[in-house]
Protein backbone atom coordinates (compact mmCIF):
# COMPACT_ATOMS: atom_id res chain seq x y z
CA UNK A 1 0.00 0.00 0.00
CA UNK A 2 3.08 2.47 0.75
CA UNK A 3 4.94 1.78 -1.89
CA UNK A 4 1.45 2.31 -4.29
CA UNK A 5 1.08 5.53 -2.69
CA UNK A 6 4.76 6.91 -3.42
CA UNK A 7 4.48 5.78 -7.03
CA UNK A 8 1.11 7.68 -7.17
CA UNK A 9 2.79 10.56 -5.43
CA UNK A 10 5.39 10.78 -7.42
CA UNK A 11 3.60 10.43 -10.99
CA UNK A 12 1.32 13.05 -10.00
CA UNK A 13 3.71 15.52 -9.92
CA UNK A 14 5.56 14.61 -12.67
CA UNK A 15 2.30 14.98 -14.61
CA UNK A 16 1.47 18.22 -13.28
CA UNK A 17 5.28 19.54 -14.27
CA UNK A 18 4.70 18.27 -18.08
CA UNK A 19 1.71 19.70 -18.77
CA UNK A 20 3.18 23.29 -17.25
CA UNK A 21 6.07 22.30 -19.73
CA UNK A 22 3.36 21.42 -22.73
CA UNK A 23 2.00 24.93 -21.88
CA UNK A 24 5.44 26.76 -21.66
CA UNK A 25 7.09 25.53 -24.37
CA UNK A 26 7.92 27.36 -27.63
CA UNK A 27 8.40 24.60 -30.28
CA UNK A 28 4.67 23.28 -31.13
CA UNK A 29 5.63 19.25 -31.74
CA UNK A 30 7.78 19.36 -28.53
CA UNK A 31 4.50 20.72 -27.08
CA UNK A 32 2.62 17.44 -28.79
CA UNK A 33 5.46 14.81 -27.28
CA UNK A 34 4.68 16.34 -23.67
CA UNK A 35 0.77 16.33 -24.19
CA UNK A 36 1.64 12.27 -24.62
CA UNK A 37 3.80 12.26 -21.76
CA UNK A 38 0.91 13.80 -19.75
CA UNK A 39 -1.38 11.17 -21.27
CA UNK A 40 1.15 8.22 -20.36
CA UNK A 41 1.34 9.75 -16.54
CA UNK A 42 -2.36 9.29 -16.90
CA UNK A 43 -2.71 5.90 -17.66
CA UNK A 44 -0.58 4.53 -15.07
CA UNK A 45 -2.41 6.48 -12.82
CA UNK A 46 -5.18 4.58 -13.93
CA UNK A 47 -3.35 1.57 -13.59
CA UNK A 48 -2.77 2.58 -9.80
CA UNK A 49 -6.52 2.82 -9.05
CA UNK A 50 -7.17 -0.42 -10.59
CA UNK A 51 -8.86 0.15 -13.25
CA UNK A 52 -7.30 -1.24 -16.43
CA UNK A 53 -9.97 -1.03 -19.32
CA UNK A 54 -10.00 3.01 -18.60
CA UNK A 55 -5.57 2.79 -18.53
CA UNK A 56 -5.99 1.26 -21.76
CA UNK A 57 -8.45 3.47 -23.50
CA UNK A 58 -5.94 6.27 -22.10
CA UNK A 59 -3.26 4.16 -23.31
CA UNK A 60 -4.48 4.14 -27.48
CA UNK A 61 -6.32 7.65 -27.96
CA UNK A 62 -3.64 9.67 -25.83
CA UNK A 63 -0.45 8.02 -27.24
CA UNK A 64 -1.45 6.81 -30.57
CA UNK A 65 -4.60 9.06 -32.09
CA UNK A 66 -4.17 12.03 -30.63
CA UNK A 67 -0.54 12.39 -31.59
CA UNK A 68 -0.99 11.51 -34.93
CA UNK A 69 -3.64 13.49 -35.76
CA UNK A 70 -1.68 16.81 -33.55
CA UNK A 71 1.02 15.87 -36.27
CA UNK A 72 -1.26 15.73 -39.43
CA UNK A 73 -2.68 18.83 -38.28
CA UNK A 74 0.15 20.43 -38.01
CA UNK A 75 1.83 19.48 -41.43
CA UNK A 76 -1.55 21.07 -42.91
CA UNK A 77 -1.78 24.19 -41.10
CA UNK A 78 2.45 24.89 -41.40
CA UNK A 79 1.69 25.08 -45.26
CA UNK A 80 -0.71 27.32 -45.17
CA UNK A 81 0.96 30.01 -43.19
CA UNK A 82 4.26 29.83 -45.63
CA UNK A 83 2.26 30.58 -48.48
CA UNK A 84 0.59 33.49 -46.63
CA UNK A 85 3.66 34.74 -45.45
CA UNK B 1 13.73 -20.39 -1.38
CA UNK B 2 13.21 -22.42 -4.55
CA UNK B 3 15.55 -21.77 -7.59
CA UNK B 4 13.15 -19.97 -9.99
CA UNK B 5 12.25 -17.38 -7.14
CA UNK B 6 15.92 -16.78 -6.60
CA UNK B 7 16.70 -16.55 -10.26
CA UNK B 8 13.74 -14.46 -11.29
CA UNK B 9 14.75 -12.30 -8.24
CA UNK B 10 18.47 -12.02 -9.98
CA UNK B 11 16.98 -10.78 -13.70
CA UNK B 12 14.21 -8.50 -12.40
CA UNK B 13 16.78 -6.61 -10.31
CA UNK B 14 19.70 -6.42 -12.66
CA UNK B 15 16.94 -5.42 -15.32
CA UNK B 16 15.82 -2.31 -12.91
CA UNK B 17 19.86 -1.39 -12.55
CA UNK B 18 20.32 -1.93 -16.23
CA UNK B 19 16.79 0.53 -16.77
CA UNK B 20 18.34 2.87 -13.91
CA UNK B 21 21.52 3.29 -15.93
CA UNK B 22 20.09 3.73 -18.94
CA UNK B 23 17.85 6.81 -17.89
CA UNK B 24 21.27 7.95 -16.63
CA UNK B 25 22.79 8.00 -19.64
CA UNK B 26 19.74 10.03 -21.30
CA UNK B 27 20.33 12.44 -18.93
CA UNK B 28 23.66 13.08 -18.54
CA UNK B 29 25.27 12.17 -21.95
CA UNK B 30 26.16 15.52 -24.20
CA UNK B 31 25.45 14.38 -27.16
CA UNK B 32 21.44 13.71 -29.01
CA UNK B 33 23.44 10.68 -30.64
CA UNK B 34 24.96 9.52 -27.41
CA UNK B 35 21.74 10.29 -26.01
CA UNK B 36 19.69 7.48 -28.46
CA UNK B 37 22.86 5.26 -27.77
CA UNK B 38 22.55 4.84 -23.81
CA UNK B 39 18.55 5.23 -24.47
CA UNK B 40 17.95 2.12 -26.47
CA UNK B 41 20.74 -0.63 -25.70
CA UNK B 42 20.47 -0.46 -22.26
CA UNK B 43 16.99 0.48 -21.72
CA UNK B 44 16.19 -2.68 -24.56
CA UNK B 45 18.52 -5.08 -22.77
CA UNK B 46 16.85 -4.04 -19.07
CA UNK B 47 13.36 -4.26 -19.70
CA UNK B 48 13.86 -7.77 -21.52
CA UNK B 49 16.00 -8.87 -18.37
CA UNK B 50 12.97 -7.69 -15.82
CA UNK B 51 10.24 -8.84 -17.59
CA UNK B 52 11.88 -12.48 -18.39
CA UNK B 53 12.64 -12.24 -14.31
CA UNK B 54 8.54 -11.58 -13.46
CA UNK B 55 7.55 -14.08 -15.96
CA UNK B 56 10.13 -16.88 -14.22
CA UNK B 57 8.02 -16.34 -11.05
CA UNK B 58 4.82 -16.21 -12.25
CA UNK B 59 4.87 -18.95 -14.64
CA UNK B 60 1.01 -18.50 -15.60
CA UNK B 61 2.27 -15.23 -17.33
CA UNK B 62 4.48 -16.82 -19.53
CA UNK B 63 2.90 -16.88 -22.60
CA UNK B 64 1.96 -13.04 -23.06
CA UNK B 65 5.47 -11.70 -21.31
CA UNK B 66 7.33 -13.49 -24.13
CA UNK B 67 4.75 -11.25 -27.09
CA UNK B 68 5.60 -8.72 -24.98
CA UNK B 69 9.32 -9.26 -25.49
CA UNK B 70 9.36 -10.15 -28.43
CA UNK B 71 7.64 -7.17 -29.52
CA UNK B 72 9.90 -4.99 -27.92
CA UNK B 73 13.15 -6.70 -29.52
CA UNK B 74 11.59 -6.15 -32.48
CA UNK B 75 10.07 -2.40 -32.91
CA UNK B 76 12.65 -0.43 -30.60
CA UNK B 77 15.56 -0.88 -32.82
CA UNK B 78 13.28 -0.37 -35.33
CA UNK B 79 11.88 3.53 -33.82
CA UNK B 80 15.31 4.33 -32.90
CA UNK B 81 16.78 3.88 -36.29
CA UNK B 82 14.11 6.21 -37.86
CA UNK B 83 14.66 8.64 -35.30
CA UNK B 84 18.90 8.83 -36.05
CA UNK B 85 18.07 8.63 -39.44
CA UNK B 86 15.69 12.01 -39.24
CA UNK B 87 18.15 13.61 -36.71
CA UNK B 88 20.86 13.00 -39.01
CA UNK B 89 19.47 14.48 -42.39
CA UNK B 90 18.00 17.28 -40.45
CA UNK B 91 21.43 18.63 -39.68
CA UNK B 92 21.39 18.46 -35.88
CA UNK B 93 25.29 18.38 -35.22
CA UNK B 94 27.52 15.93 -33.25
CA UNK B 95 29.13 16.91 -29.98
CA UNK B 96 32.78 18.49 -30.58
CA UNK B 97 34.27 15.67 -29.23
CA UNK B 98 33.61 13.63 -31.68
CA UNK B 99 36.46 12.02 -33.78
CA UNK B 100 34.35 10.63 -37.15
CA UNK B 101 31.13 10.94 -39.33
CA UNK B 102 31.25 8.13 -41.72
CA UNK B 103 27.82 9.16 -43.16
CA UNK B 104 28.44 12.51 -44.17
CA UNK B 105 32.41 11.55 -45.81
CA UNK B 106 29.70 8.92 -47.60
CA UNK B 107 27.22 11.76 -48.48
CA UNK B 108 30.15 13.79 -50.12
CA UNK B 109 31.70 11.16 -52.34
CA UNK B 110 28.24 10.36 -53.62
CA UNK B 111 28.41 13.94 -54.55
CA UNK B 112 31.81 14.24 -55.85
CA UNK B 113 30.81 10.98 -57.88
CA UNK C 1 3.52 -21.55 -6.81
CA UNK C 2 6.34 -18.83 -5.78
CA UNK C 3 5.70 -15.25 -6.44
CA UNK C 4 8.52 -12.70 -6.18
CA UNK C 5 9.34 -12.04 -2.73
CA UNK C 6 7.83 -8.04 -1.40
CA UNK C 7 11.37 -6.48 -1.04
CA UNK C 8 12.80 -7.25 -4.32
CA UNK C 9 9.57 -5.55 -6.04
CA UNK C 10 10.51 -2.93 -3.65
CA UNK C 11 13.62 -2.03 -4.51
CA UNK C 12 13.06 -2.94 -8.38
CA UNK C 13 9.80 -0.14 -8.60
CA UNK C 14 12.04 2.10 -6.88
CA UNK C 15 15.15 1.64 -9.46
CA UNK C 16 12.38 2.08 -12.54
CA UNK C 17 10.97 4.88 -10.90
CA UNK C 18 14.04 6.77 -10.83
CA UNK C 19 14.79 6.22 -14.15
CA UNK C 20 11.67 7.79 -15.47
CA UNK C 21 11.88 10.56 -13.20
CA UNK C 22 15.38 11.22 -15.07
CA UNK C 23 14.19 10.54 -18.33
CA UNK C 24 10.85 13.52 -18.04
CA UNK C 25 14.02 15.37 -16.35
CA UNK C 26 15.54 15.26 -19.72
CA UNK C 27 12.02 15.85 -21.57
CA UNK C 28 11.71 18.89 -19.36
CA UNK C 29 15.54 20.35 -19.84
CA UNK C 30 16.22 19.13 -23.15
CA UNK C 31 17.18 22.31 -25.96
CA UNK C 32 15.34 20.88 -29.12
CA UNK C 33 12.76 18.88 -30.30
CA UNK C 34 15.09 16.15 -31.76
CA UNK C 35 16.44 15.97 -27.58
CA UNK C 36 12.74 15.70 -26.47
CA UNK C 37 11.43 12.72 -29.32
CA UNK C 38 15.19 10.59 -27.86
CA UNK C 39 13.92 10.95 -24.39
CA UNK C 40 10.19 9.83 -25.51
CA UNK C 41 11.47 6.57 -26.98
CA UNK C 42 13.48 5.52 -23.47
CA UNK C 43 10.53 7.19 -21.60
CA UNK C 44 8.00 4.54 -23.49
CA UNK C 45 10.43 1.62 -23.08
CA UNK C 46 10.83 2.14 -19.43
CA UNK C 47 7.18 2.76 -18.42
CA UNK C 48 6.16 -0.49 -19.74
CA UNK C 49 8.28 -2.25 -18.07
CA UNK C 50 6.87 -0.31 -14.67
CA UNK C 51 3.02 -1.17 -16.14
CA UNK C 52 4.69 -5.07 -15.98
CA UNK C 53 5.98 -4.10 -12.19
CA UNK C 54 2.36 -2.88 -11.49
CA UNK C 55 0.61 -5.82 -12.77
CA UNK C 56 3.16 -8.32 -10.58
CA UNK C 57 2.29 -5.87 -7.51
CA UNK C 58 -1.56 -5.86 -7.97
CA UNK C 59 -1.70 -9.47 -8.91
CA UNK C 60 -4.07 -9.32 -12.02
CA UNK C 61 -3.51 -10.75 -15.30
CA UNK C 62 -5.17 -8.06 -17.29
CA UNK C 63 -2.45 -5.42 -16.71
CA UNK C 64 -0.35 -7.07 -19.12
CA UNK C 65 -2.49 -6.14 -22.11
CA UNK C 66 -2.55 -2.76 -21.11
CA UNK C 67 1.92 -3.09 -21.66
CA UNK C 68 0.84 -4.84 -25.18
CA UNK C 69 -1.84 -1.91 -25.96
CA UNK C 70 0.82 0.52 -25.02
CA UNK C 71 3.95 -0.72 -26.69
CA UNK C 72 2.24 -1.00 -29.50
CA UNK C 73 1.09 2.19 -30.05
CA UNK C 74 4.04 4.69 -28.77
CA UNK C 75 6.11 2.76 -30.98
CA UNK C 76 3.36 4.36 -34.01
CA UNK C 77 3.80 7.38 -32.06
CA UNK C 78 7.36 7.49 -32.30
CA UNK C 79 7.97 6.48 -35.68
CA UNK C 80 5.19 9.39 -36.60
CA UNK C 81 7.23 11.71 -35.12
CA UNK C 82 10.52 10.52 -36.52
CA UNK C 83 8.80 10.65 -39.74
CA UNK C 84 7.20 14.21 -39.39
CA UNK C 85 10.97 15.49 -38.32
CA UNK C 86 12.61 13.86 -41.63
CA UNK C 87 9.52 15.62 -43.64
CA UNK C 88 7.19 13.45 -44.87
CA UNK C 89 3.98 12.17 -42.92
Amino acid sequence: MELQQGIFILMGVAMIVSSIVAMYVKDLVSSVIAVGVVSLFASILYLILQAPDVAMTEAAIGAGLSTLIFLYALKRTRDTEEEND
Amino acid sequence: MEWNTLLGSILTLSGSIFLFLGALGVFRMPDLYNRMQAGTKATTLGTMLTLLGIGICHTEWLGQIIILIMFIALTNPISSHALARAAHFKGIPLTAKSVTDKLKEEESKEEVR
Amino acid sequence: MDKLPQIILQISTYFVSAGIILTALRLIKGPTMADRVVALDAFTVISISLIVLIACIAGRVIFLDVGVVYAILSFIGVVAVARHIEGGL
